[in-house]
């Protein structure tokens, strides 16, 4: 069993102490640095007009905030518009009930044999392993996923799955898995190499399986991109096509897409746009020639629905999954996706993973970060994700007794909270609220604050890679007075 | 004087004389009263040698932000509140860190929402400065440099580039010195790895960054690295320190009133 958000209950080390295997990897370090490289600057070069950038993430920002303020009206819109086009609408509360709909599906349909586009809601599904249990093959069509599902690995990025090989570890790895294939460094031997197994998986799938990046209320339109044209031989060529997707992928009107367009690929890849922009609208209708027979919509929930009660956390809603911030990050482009353990790594994972998993899984996610902005700088549609990572560490720390009728806002709230914590911050807050005991300890550490020793808590993390930070025998508020700055302003 | 107030005779960068306070505040950051102090000294001094009358009220202590950076807001709320007393003329708050000013400035009216002091808060936010655009663009100061050739490089704080949105200040005021030569590092606005308890809860991943940091520095040549926040400057110059790397870690007030003033 899974639990809802994707993870196991048993979420295993925590960030900290996963991380060290990753920063001792200097491959993986410089696979993820020069790739995270190329992408700042692929992207940078996209939006080389400041007041461009901030009126185009302005509207991004603007026409999911207003989707969402909607979102029970707009999802209902979406049902109605994609039955009378001919779609059949699913609702999934948890992982588990929309994995039980695709497997339902499937079943109903005979299918043995599914080819899937990029789809980071079937990641959370774990579909994959749950299709396979049932005796039904899945076969990933995106090349970095393909890459992935042959190492028997997660995708350790969002957009990029495979970001953390280089293309020696891809020849390695094809070279032992396909057969007949010759070891090549040749990348478009390589590419081939896959094309020519996938080729033959799209002609002969039973059904297709994707994700939406955008699905349209008004028009009843699933929007999906890509480059690869993967996506759109999936979701045209199997006689069955499902589509999976969360809740929140919902907006309102067509003319919403165009500015969500304009961000997307240029944040994700630095791309103007994809290649491929496919707008299902419909199973194949009498008289045409090509196109499913039928098309599902799969609308999971998986927690979506309470980030949605609180009005701050709901911004984490917005999110158009285009990976910029943890293409910026540069704690992300350290230590990589995997180390994480989530499906949503970096910045954006750092805050929807805890409201998805909850705190006691995940508490320690918001952490990972020096809140340093640069996520918040780059994000096209405004999420403040520095605000939301200390509201969850907020949420973390929370005392627990919460009234019985009241749930806490996050699962597991108050999951992290320790009374020796609790009571530094108490005492914190009894100096530096009362000057004339804030000035006593000031000195009394200007005195003798050198003499802690350098294994003492907090000070012995610190020394692992830094020297003691040094008292000064005297503070600013000594200096200043004895040089004659004034205390008051003169009346 | 070498500080002047360029307001009459240069209106580039300057702001109208109109705007130019006769007296401010400073609020000289905790870290920088323990561990620091001579960067706040010299940062006041500054704000003195370019004609400013400057008020240090005794009654200050924190921003608040490591206690709201870890979860416990009502904690910073209160700490913030004793700022708010503290700080009660209606002028300027000069600050000798981007981060700290960050945090006034950017996060105060949240951290009072629903709380009787909000709109107090508000103004008080309203009123911080970050040390060097405050030199740049209030005071519009000029700066002669009586110090030896000297290469130094650059670290501007996340918050300082992020929050407050200081750019090319702080550098705009190295350029006026004729014997510093100022070379910019590969990853100038990447984060060095402080993050406060960051440093310490995720060890690994920040001595990671500090070290890359440390190495852009080194691969420019230049001994001394030059920031307006002693919180990065901790946690540089203290892995500097320890991997005995030479490279000298100064807060730029310091630094210019050593070359200016003569300390």
């Amino acid at each position: 069993m899974v639990a809802d958000g994707g993870m196991p209950p048993d979420h295993g080390p925590r960030f900290a102490e996963r991380a060290p295997d990753a920063l001792n990897n200097p491959q993986l370090r410089r696979n993820f640095r020069r790739a995270m490289d190329g992408l700042m600057a692929k992207r940078a070069a996209q939006f080389p007009d400041p007041a461009y950038w901030a009126e185009l993430r302005e509207r991004g920002a603007a026409v999911k905030a207003r989707a969402l303020s909607r979102l029970p009206d707009l999802l209902e819109r979406l049902e109605s518009r994609l039955t009378a086009n001919g779609v059949q609408v699913h609702w999934a509360e948890t992982t588990e009930e929309a994995n039980a709909i695709v497997l339902g599906i499937l079943q109903q349909a005979g299918a043995r044999t599914v080819i899937k586009g990029k789809s980071m809601v079937s990641e959370e599904m774990h579909l994959n392993a749950h299709l396979e249990r049932h005796g039904i093959e899945a076969v990933e069509s995106d090349l970095g996923e393909y890459i992935i599902q042959l190492a028997g690995e997660t995708p350790s990025h969002i957009v990029m799955p495979c970001i953390h090989k280089n293309k020696d570890e891809i020849s390695d790895l094809f070279a032992e898995k396909i057969p007949g294939l010759e070891r090549t460094g040749d990348v478009d031997e390589l590419t081939a190499a896959a094309r020519r197994v996938l080729r033959e998986r799209f002609a002969n799938a039973d059904a297709g399986i994707s994700g939406v990046n955008f699905a349209v209320a008004e028009t009843g339109t699933l929007v999906l991109i890509e480059n690869e044209g993967n996506g759109r031989l999936s979701t045209t060529l199997p006689p069955l096509h499902i589509a999976v997707t969360g809740i929140e992928k919902v907006v309102e009107t067509l003319d919403d897409i165009p500015p969500l367009l304009a961000l997307l690929p240029r944040s994700a890849t630095g791309q103007p746009i994809t290649t491929y922009v496919n707008m299902i609208s419909s199973p194949r209708k009498a008289g045409e020639k090509d196109g499913p027979t039928a098309v599902h919509l799969v609308l999971l929930d998986g927690g979506r629905s309470r980030v949605y009660q609180d009005v701050e956390l709901a911004d984490t809603l917005r999110c158009i999954r285009c990976a910029a911030c943890m293409n910026h990050c540069p704690v992300y482009t350290r230590v990589g996706g995997h180390t994480y353990n989530a499906i949503y790594p970096g910045p954006i994972g750092k805050i929807l993973t805890p409201q998805l998993q909850g705190l006691d899984a995940a508490g320690d996610q918001p952490h990972a970060s020096t809140l340093c902005n640069a996520c918040a700088e780059v994000c096209p549609v405004k999420i403040p994700i520095p605000d939301l990572l200390v509201r969850l560490r907020r949420e973390a720390v929370r005392p627990t007794e919460t009234p019985a009728t009241h749930l806490p806002v996050v699962k597991d709230g108050g999951a992290e909270r320790s009374w020796t914590e609790s009571l530094v911050w108490a005492g914190w807050r009894l100096v530096y609220t009362r000057p004339l005991l804030y000035r006593m300890v000031t000195r009394a550490l200007a005195w003798g604050g050198n003499w802690v020793p350098a294994n003492a808590p907090l000070m012995r993390d610190w020394t692992k890679a830094r020297a003691k930070p040094r008292f000064k025998p005297r503070t600013l508020h000594d200096l200043a007075r004895e040089r004659g700055y004034l205390n008051e302003v003169p009346k | 004087m070498t500080i002047t107030n360029l307001a009459a005779t240069n209106t580039a960068a300057a702001a109208t004389p109109a705007a130019r306070p006769d007296t401010v505040y400073f609020f000289g950051t905790c870290l920088v009263d323990m561990l620091y102090p001579e960067a706040g000294l010299a940062g006041m001094d500054l704000l003195r040698h370019a004609g400013v009358r400057v008020v240090f009220p005794e009654g200050q202590s924190c921003c608040g932000q490591p206690a709201r950076n870890s979860g416990y807001v009502e904690e910073a709320r209160e700490v913030a509140r004793a700022q708010l007393d503290a700080f009660p003329g209606d002028i300027p708050i000069v600050v000798p860190s981007g981060s700290c000013a960050g945090m006034m400035k950017t996060h105060y009216a949240h951290l009072f929402e629903g709380d009787p002091d909000q709109p107090r808060a508000i103004a008080f936010a309203a009123r911080i400065h970050e040390l060097t655009a405050f030199l740049v663009n209030v005071l519009g100061v000029t700066l002669a440099d009586k110090g030896a050739p000297v290469t130094v490089t650059w670290h501007p704080s996340c918050h300082s580039l992020r929050e407050m949105g200081v750019g090319d200040e702080p550098k705009a005021l190295l350029r006026q010195l004729a014997n510093v030569t100022l070379v910019e590092n590969s990853r100038e606005r990447e984060c060095c790895g402080f993050g406060g308890t960051f440093a310490v809860r995720q060890t690994a991943v920040s001595t990671a960054m500090v070290s890359d940091k440390l190495a852009s520095v080194r691969e420019t040549g230049a001994g001394t690295l030059l920031s307006g926040d002693c919180g990065c400057l901790m946690n540089i110059g203290g892995h500097a320190e320890k991997v005995a790397d030479g490279t000298r870690c100064r807060h730029i007030a310091e630094f210019l009133m050593e070359r200016c003033h003569g300390g």
